[in-house]
């Protein structure tokens, strides 16, 4: 009986791994073989060498890598600053009221992520709908703050909200009520209850929230050309440029690889610190 | 009351919304107390115990501890301490950490830190190895013994229980009770504890306060809760009993089927029973007698045998009388009385082991 259980088991997972190994798996495995390919060749059938990663090192993409993982990095961090008393209210605070912040939250999701951009350009541009108005008004204009890195990080920072929001109202629902008043009854402070009760409690929850978002934000580009209007590249605009203007798909894979690899590294050592049970509710 | 208590609530009052959860409460707790709140659910002992460790705010009044006003006083900043009924343990700390949590919070040095642990799990009889053991490891009677060792830790002023034992089995929760009582013994500290059983509240207390709608009814020591209850809620709270409607007239003692004899005893119960407006005679089951042919008591009252169920080491009776109250008499095992359902019984006690609670049954309904 159990052998029978196990081969079906076996055999009805054969439509989703057929699906997994052509939609995820033969991707990725071009790319790894492209990405040692010379370069401006469209066949993976040549003699493989490493003259694209060469090309990337000598000019200087490196730069572009940086910046995206910085940028990630910073809002990330200014992500979870803000989302975490938001999503404390949600988990404790706010009972029957955090369902119209979910809702708020998740409608901003129907619509598309460049449109939603495009709404900021004309909202904050010169002559848009905030310095229009305020000179119109008061006669005094101003610079418009687009097209800067501080601008970029204030797009990630809005488009990836969700991604970090949910997951840390999840984490912290998962603090038990109790845990945290007998803390205080111990004698900790407000700021000991958070730093050695919640914080390592929901830890699951703000582990998927980082590593979320960090790895949407350092492949993000929209935020770089809308708002920023290029004032530093995306790796992930580089990587496009590569496969079509530049038609050079050998360099688009090898900047991917080295992308892939970083962001691979950093979501095992993460997922492997969480126990996903934990999160999903199956103690 | 004692003279010096080591915790003092003065007209302390709680309002939720339009809920009235305590009216003005007074009671003072004496040092090294065993003192337990005993009351249904609803009765508003949880929220007098989450005031006194500050977890809630009172409406109005005040509590002292010794000659320090703490009721403005934030939890983490108040001298008590408490068991939770969850228990509150930490999960991401191992048994150590989580004993040790009140040092580390007072910085105290790890090496000093792990030796208070280490005796604490020796005076809660816990193996040394768990010290490094996780707490999610732990059964059920463990985790209780590394809240207490947790709650001593922080070495609190008073310990406060919010019915701590109420999800153990019934072997566990017995013989932790007689611990606990063994620790409150051996620590000298002042325990408060809450629970709805009275009969737990019996084992461990020296004091014992019956809770009942945010008031106190009554608070006393075992005996005289047992024995001199002073209401019907109370009476009927510990267990069994057998509660009559009376009335005295001309020294007569008038209730549905009961023949009291007339005596100097009987006397000075109808006293009393007159003095009262309204009265209620109660006696335990354990002192109703089967009366023999001939044989005769201070209070008697007939009836039918209408079951006989053996609890172990008792047998349990139940008596329908002429008025069609149900009466219980308990009996040892050894000292049965040899009848069947359906038999006609004399039952009789003596005047000494009744006692008249000065209060009319239901307002309006006099028997």
């Amino acid at each position: 009986m159990k052998r029978l259980d196990r081969k079906l088991g076996a055999l009805a997972s054969l439509p989703i791994l057929f699906v997994l190994t052509l939609s995820f798996i033969a991707p990725l495995v071009l790319v790894a073989i492209f990405s040692i390919m010379p370069e401006k060749v469209f066949s993976i059938f040549n003699m493989p060498n490493f003259a694209a990663f060469k090309t990337m090192a000598e000019q200087g993409y490196y730069k572009s890598l940086l910046w995206s993982l910085f940028m990630a990095f910073v809002a990330t961090t200014i992500l979870f600053a803000i989302c975490w008393p938001l999503a404390y209210g949600m988990a404790k605070v706010f009972k029957r009221f955090s369902i119209i912040i979910t809702i708020a939250v998740v409608m901003s999701l129907f619509v598309s992520e460049n449109i939603r951009l495009f709404g900021w350009v004309l909202t904050l541009m010169k002559g848009g709908l905030i310095e229009g108005y305020v000179r119109h008004w008061t006669g005094v204009g101003f610079e418009s703050p687009l097209y800067n890195v501080g601008i970029i990080i204030f797009g990630i920072v809005y488009v990836y909200l969700p991604f970090m929001l949910f997951p840390l109202a999840q984490g912290i629902s998962m603090v038990p009520e109790d845990a945290r008043q007998a803390a205080r009854d111990l004698g900790a402070t407000r700021w000991q209850v958070l730093t050695q009760i919640d914080l390592p409690l929901a830890a699951p929850g703000i582990m998927v929230g980082y590593l979320l978002t960090f790895v949407l934000a350092a492949g993000a580009m929209a935020e770089a050309k809308i708002l920023g209007g290029r004032a530093v590249i995306a790796i992930a605009d580089d990587i496009q440029t590569a496969f079509t203007y530049g038609q050079n798909w050998s360099l688009g894979a090898a900047l991917s690889m080295i992308l892939i690899a970083l962001i691979g590294t950093l979501a095992i050592v993460g997922i492997a610190k969480i126990d996903l049970d934990k999160i999903m509710g199956r103690d | 009351m004692p003279a010096n208590p080591i915790l003092r609530l003065k007209s302390v009052q709680k309002v939720f919304g339009r809920f009235t959860a305590l009216h003005d409460i007074d009671l003072d707790i004496e040092e090294g107390e065993f003192f337990t709140i005993v009351g249904p659910s609803g009765s508003g002992k949880s929220t007098i115990i989450r005031l006194l460790v500050g977890m809630d705010e009172l409406t109005s009044g005040e509590i002292w501890l010794r000659d320090k006003r703490i009721d403005q006083i934030p939890a983490n900043l108040r001298p008590t301490c408490m068991v939770f009924q969850s228990l509150a343990l930490f999960p991401h700390m191992s048994v150590g950490q989580n004993i040790e949590f009140p040092l580390k919070l007072r910085k105290i040095d790890p090496a000093k830190r792990k030796a208070r642990a280490i005796e604490l799990l020796e005076l809660l009889h816990l193996p040394e190895s768990y010290y490094d053991k996780r707490v999610t490891e732990c059964s059920g009677g463990e985790r209780q013994r590394i809240a207490l060792a947790r709650a001593l830790a922080f070495d609190p002023e008073i310990l406060f229980f919010d019915e701590p034992l109420s999800a153990l089995d019934y072997r566990l929760r017995k013989s932790l009770e007689k611990e606990l009582k063994d620790l409150h013994a051996r620590t000298g500290k002042t325990f408060v504890y809450i629970t709805h059983s009275l009969e737990e509240a019996m084992v461990m207390s020296d004091r014992i306060a019956i809770m009942k709608s945010g008031r106190f009814e009554q608070i006393s020591d075992a005996d005289e809760i047992y024995s001199r209850p002073v209401s019907r809620f109370v009476a009927e709270f510990m267990g069994e009993v057998n509660l009559f409607d009376v009335t005295a007239v001309d020294g007569q003692i008038k209730g549905t089927g009961l023949i009291a004899l007339p005596s100097n005893a009987t006397r000075t119960i109808a006293d009393q029973i007159t003095a009262a407006r309204g009265a209620t005679l109660m006696i335990r089951p354990e002192y109703v007698q089967f009366l023999d042919e001939g044989q005769a008591a201070d209070f008697e009252i007939s009836g039918r045998l209408n079951g006989i169920y053996a609890l172990g080491s008792r047998i349990h009776y139940e008596i329908k009388t002429e008025g069609g109250q149900i009466l219980t008499v308990e009996k040892l095992r050894e000292d049965r009385h040899d009848g069947s359902e359906g038999d006609t019984v004399r039952l009789g006690w003596n005047a000494d082991c009744a006692h008249v609670i000065e209060e009319a049954p239901f307002e309006g309904r006099i028997a």
